[in-house]
């Protein structure tokens, strides 16, 4: 139990994060390798990006994404790169693939299934309506409105 | 000797809560009322006998027992009364303690106020509430007593997370507990009713306070836990949906979704099979929020149990309430009869559209919290699933949501009128439109997302306010008569306002502080000075303070508008030597549109130091938005209905031995 409390208290260590002698001279691709770090999970930390954290292995990862950048290389390229040698488990956006593609389609699949659901309901449910009630015609609802007067609440 | 007597209550109450759990439930069966009313008698001294459990424990903190194993490990002499106290729940046994006293002090309350329930109804709710309370008494004393002893007791405790001192935090359990627990009290009114065979609309009545209860708990609960990872943790965010995050998040979206079907339930009998398996599925999500954080299945700062006993115990709680729930509700459901009918383009129809977008975004978030622990049991691979893949599939789902609540409420019951709404709504449209070109001309970077979510926030800010002026007349009656119906307006009305207006607020908050937060990282030298935001931050120095169980390193910088000076800002990094740990202190000024944010970082050794400044615009809107929010569902449980006239059942004549629906 001690070892655990000592680990959690090394794992939530406030994050002072991204230092300044990482930030790169050139804006443009220091803004690209921020929204790269944004993606990039923190191995060692908890549901951490690695722009977030300060542990020293997120330090490296990146030092790693601007180095790449520098070499030129486009932001997939080094997302892919660092996917590569870490695997799938840095990426906090699950790729799309045959393990995910559950979690990927399900916001939608749930949202039409919902709706046929709904759909079905009103449909039976009309059909269950004893008497259709044509809405009234202007003139008769002014006349309604008349009767009911400013004493309406 | 203070500690033995909590454990002797605490036993003694989960006798009570058994006796609780069962002869009402047998009385009710048989319809005999002494054996009901045992309900009111155990509910009554469970409570008193939690109180006793909670006072004690709460004493051997204040008075540093260290022969208490609980306190020798959470607690230390040097800290603060206050985090003394909140220690107690600031770890897996004594927040557990809390639950249950939260859980027992719902059930005295039906128990010494429920009098308009009917009898039968009462006492099912109530041994319900003792069965729940029963099982956690039992997890608490088999597997997590916090009055086990020390022999021989340490000389000093090893104190508290230092990132749990703090007094957002303090109070963050407390409220995030009411709601979490409260929401036990629409389930067990939803299995009394799937036993007795009768919803209805006096059922939704009684319910709703009780939800409205739990849901401005857990909505205050959320914001406090947020505020405080806004200024503790240190970059400025406020949201990360962390797992532990997602699992206080996922009751607060099946709660909201069950405060609006109920209201359908209630004003036109109708949803009735939907409205009770939300309700089952709420509290349902409150416990596994609860498992998920005290089986050890995730780390982070919220997990204190680790122990596999108790996360087997806690599942098995888990499965047997939410299982029982769904069992009895597949097996009774089908005999509640649908109720009024009414056209798609409806309110009913609207409050429906509001559930199917809560629902899914309930189902995506608890997904997207499981996944990952889902495919590592199958052996599926490692997967991580971050704030990216939440904010792709969230937000788009908030956005028709959002969209329609202006004019949902709009809508009249049974059939409303489409275009009738929309044409009282131009007003507000014009406005939104106005905000999207204003903020793309503005933004140098024309983010149409950005632009386009400060629409919405426009779109339902001025479109609940123009509602609510028609509502009391304005602009087309008399002054006279505009007062008396601003004054006799039901509460239900204005909480409803209030909370769908601070909606639009918490999406500008958000929507401004997170694309045109300006930052700026650097070292800093004494004299040194940071343009930000039309401040400039003068770096004077950094030196030692103490604090009374903490040193800390502390910044200070003064900040200028112009040539006023406007405040002088003190970060710190404290470092806590009881606890070996240190956290971090942003200093923030706030002028309720935008917050200036300094943290400090480390030194260079050269005289510089590490720091990180922010311009977060309009983030105070975010927690003043949930202030209104949760003050509107305040407002809405003072509504005349809730207190007066109780509702009565219509008194039925045909054979009740058969579960009537009308």
């Amino acid at each position: 139990m001690k070892t655990v409390i000592f680990l959690l208290f090394f794992l939530v260590t406030p994050a002072l994060a991204i230092q300044p002698d990482e930030i790169l001279e050139d804006k443009v691709l220091e803004e690209r390798a921020r929204v790269i770090s944004k993606e990039l999970r923190c191995l060692v930390c908890q549901n951490q990006s690695i722009d977030d954290s300060d542990a020293p292995l997120a330090k490296d990862l990146r030092v790693l994404v601007r180095e790449r950048l520098q070499a030129g290389e486009s932001d997939e390229k080094v997302i892919e790169f660092v996917a590569d040698r870490y695997g799938d488990f840095v990426l906090l956006r699950p790729p799309v693939k045959a393990s995910t593609l559950t979690l990927w389609i399900s916001p939608i699949v749930i949202l039409i299934v919902g709706v046929i659901f709904l759909l079905m309901r009103f449909r039976k449910q009309e059909k269950n309506m004893p008497v259709k009630v044509p809405p009234l015609s202007s003139e008769e609802t002014k006349k309604l409105e008349a009767a009911l007067g400013e004493d309406k609440r | 000797m203070t500690p033995e007597i909590g454990h002797y209550a605490a036993a003694l109450a989960l006798v009570f809560s058994m006796a609780q759990g069962v002869i009402p439930l047998w009385g009710a069966h048989k319809n005999n009322p002494l054996l009901m009313n045992v309900a009111v008698v155990t509910a009554r001294f469970q409570f008193i006998l939690v109180l006793l459990a909670f006072i004690c424990l709460i004493l051997s903190f204040v008075a540093s027992d260290f022969s208490v194993a609980l306190v020798a490990q959470n607690s230390h002499t040097l800290k603060p009364l206050i985090y003394k106290i909140s220690g107690v729940w600031g770890n897996h046994e004594g927040s557990m303690l809390l639950w249950i006293l939260i859980l027992a002090f719902f059930g005295l309350l039906v128990g010494e106020f429920g009098n308009n329930l009917p009898p039968s109804l009462r006492a099912r709710v109530l041994s319900i509430q003792g069965l729940i309370g029963a099982g956690f008494i039992a997890f608490l004393l088999f597997t997590s007593n916090p009055f086990i002893r020390l022999d021989p007791p340490p000389l000093q405790g090893s104190g508290l997370n230092p990132l749990l001192q703090d007094p957002g935090l303090a109070f963050h359990p407390p409220f995030l507990y009411l709601g979490y627990v409260g929401f036990s009290m629409a389930f067990s009114f939803a299995i009394a009713a799937l036993i007795e065979g009768r919803v209805d609309p006096a059922w939704a009545r009684w319910v709703r306070p009780w939800t409205l209860v739990a849901w401005t708990s857990l909505t205050i609960g959320i914001a406090l836990g947020s505020w405080w990872a806004y200024y503790e943790l240190g970059w400025g965010g406020w949201w990360f949906w962390d797992p532990v995050e997602n699992a206080s998040f996922l009751p607060w979206l099946l709660g909201t979704a069950l405060l609006h079907s109920a209201l359908v339930l209630e004003k036109r009998d109708t949803l009735k099979s939907w409205t009770i398996l939300l309700s089952i599925l709420a509290f349902g999500a409150s416990l596994l929020g609860t498992f998920l954080v005290r089986s050890g299945v995730l780390t982070s700062v919220h997990t204190f149990a680790t122990d596999p006993e108790r996360g087997v115990f806690i599942l098995l709680l888990f499965l047997i309430v939410l299982g029982g729930g769904l069992l009895l509700y597949a097996i009774r459901a089908q005999s509640l009869k649908v109720g009024g009918l009414f056209a798609p383009i409806s309110r009913e129809g609207a409050l429906i559209l509001n559930n199917l977008f809560l629902a899914t975004s309930f189902a995506v978030v608890l997904l997207g919290t499981l996944y990952p622990l889902l495919l590592d049991a199958f052996g599926a691979g490692k997967v991580s699933v971050g704030a990216p893949f939440f904010n792709a599939t969230f937000v788009p789902l908030m956005v028709p949501l959002l969209i329609a609540c202006p004019i949902g409420a709009k809508m009249a019951w049974k059939r409303g009128d489409l275009s009738g709404a929309l044409s009282r709504l131009k007003a507000a449209f014009a406005a939104s439109l106005v905000v999207i070109i204003f903020s793309m001309l503005l933004d140098e970077n024309r983010s149409l997302l950005a632009a386009g979510s400060l629409g919405i926030a426009a779109w339902l800010m001025i479109g609940i306010t123009l509602d609510f002026l028609e509502k009391i007349g304005l602009p087309k009656r008399s002054a006279g008569e505009v007062f008396r119906r601003f004054v006799n307006l039901p509460r239900s009305v204005w909480g409803a306002a209030t909370a769908h207006f601070a909606l639009g607020v918490m999406v500008a908050g958000i929507t401004v502080s997170s694309v045109w937060q300006v930052e700026r990282i650097q070292i800093m030298r004494p004299g040194d000075k940071v343009e930000i935001g039309g401040y400039t931050v003068l770096f004077e120095g950094a030196g030692q303070v103490d604090g009374p169980n903490y040193t800390a390193l502390q910044g200070s910088f003064s900040v200028f508008r112009g040539t006023d000076k406007v405040t002088v800002l003190l970060p710190e990094k404290r470092s806590y030597p009881a606890e070996n740990s240190s956290t971090t202190e942003a200093a923030i000024h706030t002028n309720l549109y935008s917050d200036l944010y300094i943290v400090l970082g480390d030194t260079d050794q050269k005289g510089g130091w590490a720091t990180r400044i922010y311009f977060n615009p309009l983030v105070p809107w975010i927690w003043v938005g949930a202030i209104l929010m949760a003050a509107g569902g305040a407002v809405s449980l003072t509504d005349r209905r809730l207190r007066v006239g109780a509702p009565r059942r219509a008194v039925h004549t045909e054979n009740s031995a058969i579960p009537q629906e009308h």
